[in-house]
C-alpha cells in the first residue's frame, strides 16, 4: 500500500491532486419518460386540475415538454385540457405563487 | 348520436329552488330533444380560480348524455341567452374519453 502511494507521489507534479481509486462520479442522468404512456392513461381530464398542476409552472403556465418528458401526443392533449380548465375557472390565467 | 359531456357554471346569487328549477328546465330540454342522460353531478358551490363577472364562487353542474349533433347548438344558444349562466363548457367524449367517465363515477361512488 505505501509502495504504491509513494510510486504515485513520484509521477505527482507540485499541486495536483491524486486518487487511488478513481472518484465515482455519477454522469449519467435519470432519463425523462412520458407518464401518460408509461402508466396507460389515454385521456387527460380537464375537470382535474389538482392532476394537471403538474404540467404547469408557478404562474400558471403550461411547462414545455422539453422540462416534463411528456410525449407529443400528450403534450397536445395536456395543453387542451388544461386550457379547458382554466375556461371552467378550475385553474388560473395568471397566477403568482401557484405551487 | 354522440356522446357528450357538459358542465356549467351557475351565479352563486340564486337560491337553492332556482338553481334546481334551472338544473331541471335544461335537463329536460335535452331529454325532450332526444337525448339520454348517462350521468348527472352536482359539484355544489365552488371557489372560482379567477373572478367571473365579479363573483368569486359559483354553483357546478356536470352532464354526461348522448345526443344528435344538432342540438348541441341550440342548448348552447340558450346557455348564452340565460342571464343565470356564468359559464359552460361542451366537449363531444371519444371512446378513451368515455371509458374514463365510467372509472370516474366509479370512483367517486366509492368515495361517497
Amino acid at each position: 500500500m505505501m509502495s504504491s502511494i509513494e510510486q504515485q507521489s513520484k509521477g505527482k507534479k507540485d499541486g495536483e491532486i491524486r486518487y487511488l481509486t478513481p472518484l465515482n462520479i455519477d454522469t449519467n442522468k435519470t432519463k425523462k419518460y412520458c407518464m401518460f404512456q408509461k402508466s396507460g392513461i389515454k385521456y387527460v381530464d380537464y375537470k382535474d386540475p389538482d392532476f394537471l398542476m403538474r404540467f404547469i409552472n408557478e404562474q400558471g403556465k403550461i411547462l414545455p415538454r422539453r422540462l416534463t418528458g411528456t410525449s407529443l401526443k400528450y403534450q397536445r392533449k395536456v395543453a387542451v385540457a388544461v386550457k379547458r380548465a382554466r375556461h371552467l375557472a378550475l385553474m388560473p390565467y395568471v397566477a403568482d405563487l401557484l405551487k | 348520436m354522440n356522446h357528450y359531456e357538459t358542465v356549467f357554471i351557475l351565479n352563486p346569487v340564486l337560491s337553492e329552488d332556482q338553481i334546481k328549477e334551472t338544473v331541471k328546465k335544461y335537463e329536460d330540454f335535452l331529454v325532450s330533444n332526444g337525448a339520454k342522460m348517462v350521468s348527472k353531478e352536482d359539484w355544489g358551490l365552488k371557489k372560482l380560480a379567477y373572478p367571473i363577472q365579479n363573483k368569486k364562487s359559483g354553483f357546478y353542474h356536470l352532464f354526461e348524455y348522448t345526443v344528435p349533433g344538432d342540438v348541441i347548438n341550440q342548448l348552447e344558444v340558450e346557455f348564452k341567452r340565460d342571464e343565470r349562466f356564468m359559464r359552460y363548457l361542451t366537449v363531444s367524449l371519444d371512446k378513451h374519453a368515455v371509458s374514463w367517465a365510467e372509472r370516474r363515477r366509479v370512483k367517486l361512488k366509492q368515495k361517497a
